[in-house]
């Protein structure tokens, strides 16, 4: 027993001591991340205040600060987030419903994977914006364009994830299962999901980085009156450069908390936690 | 607390590089209840033997017949520990490893957790229950894996080198603990080593396998009274008499 206590202590050590360095860490990345933001702000506004281009298209960044604020306080750019996060989460949804059941059928099943690899491997490179003149003739205007579009552009990397992730399960895993007794449904739920959920997070990751960049460029032609991509565009007519940079912010903004946030706290309660993966040091 | 029979079986493995030999004829027996270890040189087919009796591989020829039943597939009366560390879901703490197959029997949650909780215990774990299996060493992973195998209660025990991670005095530990829950539960225990001491402590009988391609040798019965005493003049004797039909074979010194 005295053994184990130790070896108990043992490890007890250096994990406090290691949450303290992560801590330290993550405080010092913020501070490296904001000073990089601040120098760039400041060499901006240098550039902007320096006369060589006319301040209509070079706006300095009070202008800017304060366009976005207008726009915020009158309620018109949580209106325009709130139609492109609907839109985004809507096409993003889609993909996930359909991409991991995919990816899953075709790792599993060799005539599903002979049949949607070369598939999936000829439309994945055709980037999504493409698309949407086509879907504009075929679905008009709105919502069904820009949440297609969405879903085009986020399935592909899903798919192709979730199908590398299922194919690179420990086989160790699944005889264990099948010595316990797993049926197929177990198996599915207790094992192959969770063993490939690196690669399936991993492929949401990707795939929402895509949704995002895509539903702006969808939005600019395919919308109307609402989306962060068409205040942008709307914005060009008047001139509007402030607020045009005032909406990149913006999605400058959601983009980087959905990233860091949401996505970074699903990796840290799963598969980080799990040792799947490693967070990247210092 | 089911018999073995082993006919004539044979695999050979598909590689790139052409076709390995992993098993060659080995044919032998065994009565229910009984505590068999198999031990011979590195790479002479002892993991792919255990694989084909758990039903994971398919042999190329030949047969395994458990309880009177031919194998065909894995199954529930076996519970098998693997060699390999990795065996263990990393997503599931060692308690929630253990319950797994309880989990699959429909046992309910408070009852699984209770029998697993004891099992850990059993291997000098209860300390470590919730820890996810990348913060726990080789070897207690390793003891984790007994725990689950044990938990669901299978009537044939497939061990593939457990304790071979573990320092001398866990695994005398371990290795009493095991002849214990063997004398206690009566399973059939088919039992992997390297390790010669560890075959004379454990086993009524050992099979002796010949270097790559790995054929049976020898079965040399062990008629030591239990529980053995590995410092006495007849098991060291016995463990001699073992070495001899190893032959030349490297084998690590006893433990
Ligand atoms: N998955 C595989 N594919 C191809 N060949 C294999 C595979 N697994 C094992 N072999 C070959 O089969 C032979 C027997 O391997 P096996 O793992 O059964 O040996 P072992 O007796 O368990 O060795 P060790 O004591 O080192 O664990 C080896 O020569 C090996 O090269
Ligand atoms: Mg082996």
């Amino acid at each position: 027993m005295s053994t184990q206590d130790a070896a108990h202590i043992d490890t007890a050590q250096p994990n406090t001591a290691r949450v303290d360095i992560v801590r330290r860490n993550n405080i010092r990345s913020y501070w490296r991340a904001a000073i990089t933001l601040l120098i760039a702000a400041l060499l901006y506004e240098a550039v902007a205040r320096s006369g060589y281009f006319p301040p209509v298209l070079l706006p300095t960044l009070p202008k800017i600060g304060l366009a976005l604020w207008g726009s915020l306080a009158d309620g018109s750019m949580p209106r325009h987030v709130v139609y492109t996060l609907y839109r985004v989460m809507f096409g993003f949804g889609l993909a996930i419903v359909v991409g991991i059941p995919l990816g899953i059928l075709m790792a599993r099943f060799r005539h599903v994977e002979n049949f949607f690899l070369p598939l999936v491997s000829a439309m994945m490179p055709i980037p999504s914006f493409a698309l949407v003149p086509l879907f504009m003739l075929w679905f008009g205007i709105g919502n069904t364009t820009t949440v297609l579009i969405v879903f085009y552009a986020a399935t592909f990397p899903i798919v192709f994830n979730t199908w590398s992730g299922v194919r690179s399960v420990n086989p160790l895993w699944l005889r264990a299962a099948g010595a316990m007794g797993a049926d197929e449904n177990s198996l599915f739920w207790k094992v192959i999901i969770p063993g490939a959920s690196p690669f399936i997070i991993t492929g949401m990751r990707q795939a929402f980085l895509r949704a995002w960049i895509a539903v702006v460029g969808a939005e600019m032609i395919a919308a109307s009156d609402w989306g962060l991509g068409w205040v942008i565009f709307d914005a060009k007519e008047f001139l509007n450069a402030d607020l045009m940079l005032a909406s990149l912010a913006v999605i400058g903004f959601i983009g980087f908390v959905f990233e860091r946030l949401v996505f970074g706290s699903l990796e840290r309660a799963t598969v980080l936690r799990w040792g799947m993966m490693r967070a990247a040091k210092g | 607390m089911l018999p073995i029979e082993v006919r004539d079986v044979s695999l050979e493995y598909d590689t790139p590089a052409g076709r390995v030999q992993g098993v060659k004829g080995a044919s032998f027996g065994m009565q229910a209840s009984e505590f068999l270890c198999i031990v011979g040189p590195s790479g002479c087919g002892k993991s792919t033997l255990l694989n084909i009796i758990a039903g994971f591989l398919t042999p190329t020829s030949g047969e395994i017949r458990i309880g009177g039943k031919a194998v065909n597939g894995h199954g529930m009366d076996r519970g098998v520990v693997f060699q390999d560390f990795a065996q263990l879901f990393p997503w599931r703490t060692a308690l929630g490893n253990v319950t797994f197959g309880l989990e699959m029997k429909g046992v309910p949650k408070a009852e699984r957790e209770e029998i697993a909780r004891k099992q850990l215990a059993l291997v000098k774990l209860e300390k470590f229950m919730d820890a996810y299996p990348h913060h726990l060493s080789g070897g207690m992973q390793q003891r984790v894996a007994i725990a689950r195998a044990l938990a669901y209660d299978p009537a044939v025990l497939l061990m593939d080198e457990p304790f071979a991670a573990l320092d001398a005095m866990t695994r005398d530990d371990m290795q009493r603990l095991l002849a214990d829950v063997w004398h206690k539960t009566r399973k059939t225990v088919i039992y992997v080593t390297h390790n010669v001491a560890e075959a004379v402590y454990l086993a009524d009988r050992v099979i002796v396998m010949t270097p790559h391609p790995g054929q049976v040798k020898a079965e040399i019965p062990i008629d030591l009274p239990r529980p053995r005493d590995p410092l006495s003049v007849e098991f060291l004797d016995t463990q001699k008499r073992l070495l001899s039909h190893l032959g030349g074979t490297a084998i690590p010194a006893a433990a």
